[in-house]
């Protein structure tokens, strides 16, 4: 359980970051705050020859609101994702989001920016910015480009990023519906380990009640996180009825091809698929009726 | 072939310490191997366990989790830590030992870190809270119940003092 050899360096700006990695390519691996990829080192499913490291770059640290989106750099920690006002105020399914991410002692350590890029199946920050259509940012010594976090999420640990490219930021959209509500569910063996299965819903609606927006995603039942746009576009001009809302649990959960482990069978996950889908969609329209 | 080094230089438990490790050192690999300090305790060392948790700048971190290269310069504070100035047990490591916190030991390190860090943020915590702070700690021996104990027996101590 030791780490192959590498050679370390610490970064000491984004720019370096990336010279670094268009120098060495698919040899070197950026690490931050290391608590999905250390554990890969240790176990030897990875052995870069050469380990970069982001942690404290300043450039990656900053939180703020512009336009209509929440910004978040890629190196912020999850503790102060978690603890920021910003987020909670105007992402509020990503503050519940965080509250499922690991434990506070991963927490401390751990990024907004390698939970994405680690994608991890069942990890509920992917699940987050995949349900929300959050843009990222990639930047390399060749440029910036921003992709979708449906696009950005390829498979099972597996994302769009290039050998060159550095994730530096993630851009939530913020809603401005009249209300909204959102919730985010989840069962695992030990609150704070890997989602067996979760689900996370936001609804958005009018003065009078109507569905504006509304936004569907379930983690740990596929190869990577999916959001449901479609479905969750035929709740839009609804009143979100119980029923409807039951109705498009099921389908989503329909749409599922999880896979089994020691954990839990597929069949087990689709199942809780639907019934954390439901409570969700219920979670974030109890929510609506709650707001001022 | 000998592997190369790099000069990692910390603070631990208040004292300027350094090594020459390689790159692939874990902090939990420097603090035991390193500085012989052999209180934090190396179990799954992949994150789950909890046992080599240790506060870094006062945050609760997973020693096993972070080379000891990426923290050159900031502050450690192991179980060796926690104990008094003239190393008797400090009122936690007590407080474990009159509620029959432990049995085997291995976790005790960890579970001390995860609950000294839970009383310097809030000296009073119900059960629900000590459970969380200590969610991330497994132990195979005491069903935790007296993990529990013990540490709101350090809390009732603590305020009377």
């Amino acid at each position: 359980m030791k780490a192959a050899p590498f050679e370390y360096v610490r970064a000491e700006s984004l720019d370096h970051a990336c010279q670094m990695l268009a120098l060495r390519g698919e040899e070197a691996k950026l690490i931050a705050g290391g608590q999905s990829l250390v554990p890969m080192l240790a176990m030897r499913l990875l052995a870069p020859a050469w380990l970069v490291n982001i942690h404290g770059l300043a450039e990656l640290q900053e939180i703020s609101v512009v336009q209509d989106q929440l910004v978040i750099g890629a190196a912020v920690r999850q503790c102060v994702a978690d603890a920021d006002p910003q987020v909670k105020q105007s992402v509020p399914l990503l503050s519940k989001a965080l509250h499922w991410v690991g434990h506070a002692a991963t927490r401390n350590r751990g990024t907004v920016g390698g939970s994405l890029a680690h994608a991890d199946p069942s990890a509920e920050l992917a699940l987050a910015a995949a349900l929300l259509d959050a843009t990222l940012s990639l930047k390399s010594a060749r440029g910036i480009r921003q992709v979708a976090a449906g696009d950005f999420l390829v498979g099972p640990m597996m994302t769009c990023l290039e050998p060159d490219e550095c994730l530096v930021d993630a851009r939530f959209p913020i809603w401005r519906e009249d209300r909204s509500g959102c919730a985010f569910e989840e069962i695992s063996a030990r609150h704070g380990d890997f989602a067996i299965v979760s689900a996370a819903a936001q609804l958005g609606v009018d003065q009078a009640g109507v569905c504006t927006r509304a936004a569907l995603g379930i983690g740990g039942a596929g190869p990577m996180a999916r959001a449901f746009s479609d479905l969750a576009r035929r709740l839009v001009g609804t009143r979100l009825e119980e029923a409807l809302l039951r109705e498009v649990a099921q389908e989503a959960a329909a749409q599922l091809e999880p896979t089994g482990d020691l954990q839990a069978s597929a069949a087990y996950r689709r199942h809780l698929a639907a019934v954390l889908a439901k409570r969700a969609l219920l979670g974030a329209r109890r929510e609506l009726v709650l707001s001022p | 072939m000998s592997e190369e080094t790099i000069l990692v230089s910390l603070e631990v438990n208040g004292k300027q310490v350094s090594g020459l490790v390689p790159a692939r050192t874990t902090l939990v690999d420097f603090l035991r191997d390193e500085l012989r300090l052999t209180g934090t305790h190396a179990g799954c060392e992949h994150g789950t366990c909890g046992a080599c948790t240790v506060l870094l700048n006062g945050e609760p971190i997973r020693s096993c989790l972070v080379f000891a290269v990426q923290l050159e310069g900031q502050k450690i504070t192991t179980v060796e830590g926690l104990s008094q100035p003239d190393g008797s047990l400090s009122i936690l490591q007590d407080s474990f030992s009159a509620a029959h916190a432990q049995q085997c030991g291995y976790c005790t390190p960890g579970m001390l870190i995860s609950a000294q860090s839970l009383l310097d943020r809030n000296a009073q915590p119900s059960d629900e809270e000590i459970r969380v702070a200590i969610s991330s700690n497994l132990c195979r021996c005491t069903g935790y119940q007296q993990i529990v104990n013990a540490v709101k027996l350090a809390a009732e101590r603590m305020a009377r003092e």
